[in-house]
């Protein structure tokens, strides 16, 4: 904002002739109110700072040992009065940046849903909110709009002024989705799922990062994100729907491996629960879904039968960068019981019988536990390493 | 230690030396420095506690505690660790009274209790892995595992230092520096006991629970 | 040009292969061989010279914390050297890699120079340096003849040693880690990883951690138990006391970095599932643990640099610092305190909102202490007589540029302003301004301090000035930039930049750092023009500063034994009260002193570690085995060793004594 250039950047203002401070110029409400606080703070901040920094250079010339008019006190060295003050001034900066800090942190929690679109406009009561989600790969971006049924890559687009609610996860290490003209970033990570609420209020293209470093082609992995007007994006999804393809599992797991300064590319059509599947990591054939897997534990896990319920890398994706344990063996997976889909209707409420040990572990130990079907319900499955019904 | 009063008393002058070596007898901070030290390992198995908090019911839809788990085993290891800490006192005791062979003779039957707990302990985790409840399993077993094997190698270091000990005390006694050393093994071996104990609940008996 | 490492490997050189060695990379084949060339002119002067058992008598063996404190210097300033040698790297890759072009690093090099530019500062660097002051002050100014464990001093050292060496090893034997300095798993997992650059950062860090965490024990144990009498502690002086805070720092949080090490070991090396994502792992228990450590670790690098500056300012003010009770308690607040902030460097992970400002909060409640601290030096400087020698120029720069620092800290402590700068440049450009504004120019201060103290002559001052300003103007450029261009939104550890109105703000850091490497020039020809010019800087009275703490009673180089007689205290800045009340030096009536014997069983010891942590990055499992077998064989027979100090003679003490009083009396000029 020009108030903010004129006070802190007047002196550096020829530089920064060409320059884009997005951060301090934002165009998105959140980044906007997230500037603010910015600016507040180092205002309530600079309130101190600039005396000390003053009275430091003044008390140097001042007191500088060829300066013999100065008074020269070698004893004082207390004085309750001004230590009083000099605790008590920072520490009323401090209440005030942290009555600040705790609203803030609040009002602009990302997980939040808006309320706003900007300083003076509500969200229209009957507004739903444009979901977005975010895959992190290695190293681009993957952008699936659940309700319009078609992704993109390094290529997001959003209609201006309606409130954005973004899902997002990554599919191998960890990064962090950052559009600086929009919002605060988040950090995507596998198998979890973080949220993020924004809106983005002018039209124009913007620069998308990611802000975490994830390996070698880290710098490349940026993407280009369009403000748009409603108009402007219907266009846009529907040049996405007549040139794309099909974002199926077995694209997407071509999609993942690692590649450097991806091009846009987009999909007309995309396998509805492939995001579940991504967040819960059992994208590939026969592996378990986190949620299955979250459910067994808390039902206290499979028994002692579970143990064989691994089955050895069948495809490339923990030697992807070419990696195994020396001493650990093989890396494998967890075989699910559930298809993603079994699991996205039924919530992921199953019924397990745990196999329980026989004899303790005293004496002879236990026989091998007998491969008998864990579940009644679901489809069971005879042989340790045969995959599930994906 | 009258030089250091602050003023001598025959002249009334501020005194700002002392005339006599201000001894620091050997070892004199060694109690405290190894105190420090099992602070410091203390947190490494804070850690490993945490560890095993955060990821304990982690299976991975493999086994749990309770398919795992036997406390009547993990019981009479307990007791064989209790059992080594109270030898271990006898041995401290026999110091006092300042008889050499027989703090060897209590040394090693603290060694050999110490050897007993091992010896089970490794008896579980054999028992465990032969069938297929690896620390490569879950989150859950790399977490039991480490927690239980980082105790077991610092009983293992305990053991060795103590028949490095009871070589000391025959060849040269209860010399103060053995004393010393008696004392901080003394720590050592309580020590692992407390952390035994902290094992013992959190991970054996609530997770028979869990 | 990443090399692949064989799984399985041969049974006796493991995964290593001449593969490994770099010599598809020509920038470090010329670096090998400018290292090897100098080495082999070191080695060969020293061979030539007959210095090895000079060497090792003296220094390497030695038990004295003065020169293991001096030890330690070097070993930082060396370790400066490289670390910024990969800075300036950076600086010019990011100033090169614009409109097209990728520079002229690749990411598999990039990628190790920004990590080992972080590790090697921090862990190698700083933490020495830190060390290395504190070893050699503190005994010094509680009137002790040494520490409390001098063979553990030694051998801390040498572990610190090692792990420095293993770093250096991974610059010309495979690699550094490509990870970030902390290494978040999953990258720094084995699926991501597999290289040997992780695990030479693990096995650096571990051998580098034992060290560190004996040495903070080491050194509580000295302050709390071998004060001299009458030195309560509230009378002992405020480098003693942030370094107590500092050691007690060190003891409380080396120990959590060893465990998470640890397990990130055994998740590659034993394929556990602490960290990863399957099987039920957790990285974010990673992250926040680090962290529990990483917080702290920046205190316990501030702390003894607060220390420094308090000792300096009131010496230089001639006048007692102001508000010694208020600055220890300040000390203790932080100490406190630093382990209730570590979430603030991942707000972005998403933990809610009431966790964030909890956290965001007890962070901003720091810089109430630290605030005071700060208006503690100035009200000092208030009714002074401020000598500006080196030492106080540092402070009084410290004073301005570190509040620059404190400022840009708060304002990443705010959740919502940390969503906008988090892994900015701005954040990188915020943490060199308080590394730099406050341990570095709190190191240079306190060697310019106490160098006069260690050697019997002062630093040149002109060179020293020259070194000043290039590190301060040098600062300014090179980081003033990286906060602009946080504001642009331009995330750390890019390799290449595709915005051309970003180019000019990197080619001004990128001048800035050359500006730093004047300041690195400056400052080791200062110390060549210093001991050149040693007859003319020399100082006989062994108190060059008008000082007020103990070390200034003794003599410059202080004798093994420190003090001749232990001193008694009777008020803060005993050196001064004693001065000021009069004292006579004691010219006879000399004991003998009881000081503690070399030995080489910490080098030994150090050695074999560091042979274990290299067998193990390779995977040569029977080296591995073989030297822990060592390992515990020396330190056992050690334990045999019941003879372990010896006695100063009378006579020898007064023979030192007396050439130190015709010293004094100007009856013989050195």
């Amino acid at each position: 904002m020009s108030r903010f250039r004129l006070i802190a950047l007047l002196p550096i203002a020829l530089l920064m002739g060409g320059c884009n401070f997005v951060v301090l110029d934002p165009s998105g409400d959140i980044a906007i109110q997230q500037r603010d606080i910015v600016i507040l703070s180092v205002v309530l901040m600079l309130v101190i700072i600039i005396p000390v920094m003053a009275l430091t250079v003044w008390f140097a010339w001042r007191y500088r040992s060829s300066n013999k008019e100065a008074t020269y006190d070698p004893d004082w060295h207390h004085s309750t009065q001004l230590e009083l003050v000099i605790w008590a001034a920072p520490l009323l900066i401090i209440i005030c940046l942290g009555a600040v800090t705790w609203m803030s942190t609040h009002l602009l929690d990302p997980y939040r849903p808006l309320d706003r679109i900007a300083a003076d406009t509500l969200v229209k009561p009957d507004a739903k909110p444009l979901e977005v989600q975010v895959v992190a790969l290695d190293w681009k971006w993957l952008f699936i709009y659940p309700e319009l049924g078609v992704a993109s890559v390094n290529e997001l687009a959003a209609p201006v002024d309606r409130p954005l609610s973004f899902r997002i996860t990554s599919s191998a290490v960890m990064n962090a989705f950052y559009i600086p003209a929009m919002a605060g970033m988040i950090y995507a990570m596998p198998g979890m799922e973080s949220r993020l609420h924004a809106v983005i209020n002018n039209a124009g293209t913007y620069r998308g990062i990611s802000a975490n470093y994830s390996g070698a082609g880290f710098s490349g992995m940026h993407f280009k994100f369009h403000g748009m007007s409603d108009a402007d994006f219907d266009k846009w999804v529907a040049g996405v729907k007549a040139g794309g393809g099909d974002l199926t599992r077995a694209v997407y797991l071509d999609l993942e491996k690692p590649s450097e300064n991806v091009p846009i590319t987009h999909y007309a059509q995309v396998d509805p629960v492939l995001f579940k599947a991504i967040l819960n990591m059992c994208v590939e054939p026969g592996k378990m879904c986190m949620s299955e897997m979250m459910a067994l534990d808390a039902k206290g896990g499979l028994g002692l039968g579970g143990v064989s319920n691994v089955m050895n890398i069948a495809y490339d994706k923990f030697n992807r960068r070419g990696g195994t344990t020396v001493l650990g063996g093989d890396q494998g997976f967890v075989i699910g019981l559930c298809s993603p889909e079994e699991l996205v209707e039924s919530g992921a409420k199953l019924s397990v019988v745990r196999t329980t040990p026989s004899t303790r572990l005293i004496g002879a130990g236990l026989p091998l536990p007998a491969f008998t079907p864990i579940s009644s319900s679901a489809t069971p499955f005879s042989a340790p390493f045969r995959p599930s019904n994906i | 230690m009258s030089s250091t009063t602050t003023t001598a008393p025959e002249t009334g002058e501020i005194v700002f030396y002392e005339k006599d070596e201000h001894a620091h007898p050997e070892g004199h901070s060694t109690a405290l420095g190894f105190w420090i030290y099992l602070m410091s390992d203390c947190l490494i198995f804070a850690m490993l506690f945490a560890t095993f908090a955060v990821l304990g019911g982690n299976y991975a839809a493999g086994p749990s505690p309770k398919d795992l788990f036997d406390l009547e085993l993990v019981a009479v290891n307990t007791a064989m660790l209790l059992f080594s800490s109270i030898t271990y006192g006898f041995a401290m005791l026999a110091m006092e009274k300042g008889q050499a062979k027989q703090v060897q003779a209590w040394l090693l039957v603290t060694a050999l209790f110490g050897a007993a707990f091992l010896a089970i302990e490794l008896y579980e985790f054999h028992h465990m892995i032969e069938h297929g409840a690896t620390p490569q399993r879950s989150a859950f077993l790399s977490s039991f595992f480490t927690l239980v094997g980082t105790h077991g190698l610092h009983v293992t270091f305990g053991l060795i230092w103590l028949f490095t000990l009871m070589v000391q005390v025959g060849r040269r006694g209860l010399v103060p520096a053995n004393k010393r050393r008696l004392m901080c093994l003394s720590m050592f071996w309580h020590f692992l006991d407390v952390i035994w104990i902290g094992v013992f609940t959190f991970v054996y008996l609530m997770g028979m629970l869990r | 040009m990443a090399v692949s490492y064989p799984v399985p490997t041969s049974p006796i050189f493991g995964r290593f292969t001449l593969d490994a060695l770099p010599f598809h990379e020509p920038i470090l084949v010329v670096t090998f061989l400018v290292v090897a060339v100098g080495g082999a002119a070191v080695l060969g002067a020293l061979t030539y010279f007959r210095l090895w058992g000079y060497l090792w008598r003296e220094w390497f063996t030695s038990v004295d914390h003065k020169k293991i404190g001096i030890m330690y210097m070097v070993l930082g300033i060396i370790m400066l050297l490289r670390g910024f040698a990969d800075a300036i790297m950076m600086r010019i890759q990011q100033a090169w890699a614009f409109n097209g072009s990728d520079g002229y690093l690749p990411s598999h090099h990039y990628d190790q120079v920004f990590t080992a530019h972080g590790v090697i500062m921090i862990f190698f660097v700083a933490m020495p340096l830190v060390t290395g002051l504190m070893n050699y002050v503190v005994p010094l100014q509680i009137g002790a003849r040494d520490v409390s464990f001098p063979f553990l001093n030694n051998f801390s050292f040498w572990m610190t040693t090692g792990g420095a060496i293993l770093v250096m090893m991974s610059l010309f034997i495979g690699e550094f880690a490509k990870t970030g300095w902390l290494a978040y798993p999953p990258l720094s997992g084995v699926s991501y990883s597999p290289d040997p650059g992780v695990d030479y950062y693990i096995w650096a860090l571990q051998v580098a951690g034992v060290g560190t965490t004996l040495s903070g024990i080491n050194l509580i144990c000295t302050i709390i138990k071998m004060r001299a009498p009458g030195m309560t502690m509230m009378k002992m002086p405020v480098f003693t006391w942030t370094s107590l805070c500092t050691n007690v720092l060190i003891v409380a949080t080396f120990p959590v970095l060893t465990a998470v090490l640890t397990l990130l070991a055994l998740d590659r090396y034993l394929g556990m599932n602490f960290f990863t994502s399957d099987f039920g792992g957790s990285p974010m228990l990673y992250v926040n643990l680090i962290w529990i450590w990483g917080h702290p670790e920046v205190y316990i690098l501030i702390l003894p640099a607060f220390g420094v500056f308090s000792e300096v300012a009131a010496t230089f003010s001639g006048k007692r610092l102001f508000g010694y009770t208020s600055m220890v308690y300040a000390t203790v607040v932080i100490t406190i305190l630093s382990y209730l902030v570590w979430l603030h460097h991942f707000f972005t992970m998403g933990s809610g909102a009431s966790v964030n400002s909890f956290f965001g909060i007890t962070t901003m409640i720091i810089s109430i202490p630290t605030g005071a601290k700060i208006f503690n030096w100035l009200f000092t400087m208030y009714r002074g007589r401020i000598k500006f020698e080196l030492p106080m120029m540092y402070t009084v720069a410290f004073m301005l540029v570190f509040v620059i620092g404190g400022m840009t800290g708060v304002m990443l402590a705010i959740p919502p302003a940390d969503f906008v700068l988090h892994n900015s440049l701005f954040l990188v450009a915020h943490f060199h301004n308080v590394i730099i504004g406050g341990v570095v120019f709190g190191m240079f201060a306190g060697i310019a301090y106490w160098w006069p103290k260690a050697f019997g002559f002062r630093l040149e001052p002109f060179w020293g000035k020259m070194s000043f300003w290039f590190w301060v103007l040098g600062f300014f450029f090179a980081f003033m930039p990286l906060y602009v261009l946080g504001f642009m939104g331009v995330t750390r550890r890019m390799r290449v930049f595709d915005d051309p109105s970003w180019h000019i703000w990197f080619i001004i850091a990128a001048f800035g750092a050359f500006l730093i490497l004047l300041g690195i020039v400056s400052f080791l020809v200062q110390i060549g023009v210093s001991i050149l010019k040693r007859e003319q800087l020399r100082d006989t009275t062994g108190d060059p500063w008008n000082g007020r703490t103990l070390e200034w009673a003794t003599s410059s180089p202080p004798p093994d034994y420190n003090f001749a007689f232990t001193p008694v205290i009777h008020e803060i800045d005993a050196w001064w009260d004693m001065k000021r009340r009069g004292y006579k030096r004691p010219l006879g009536g000399y004991k003998p002193i009881h000081m503690p014997r070399s030995t080489g069983t910490g080098v030994i010891l150090a050695g074999l570690s560091t042979a274990m942590g290299f067998a193990l990055v390779w995977y040569i499992w029977w080296l591995a085995a073989l030297c822990f077998v060592a390992i515990l064989a020396v330190a056992i027979g050690h334990t045999f060793n019941y003879n372990r100090d010896y006695d100063i003679p009378a006579d020898e003490v007064e023979r030192t004594e007396e050439a130190r009083t015709k010293l004094l009396t100007g009856q013989v000029t050195p």
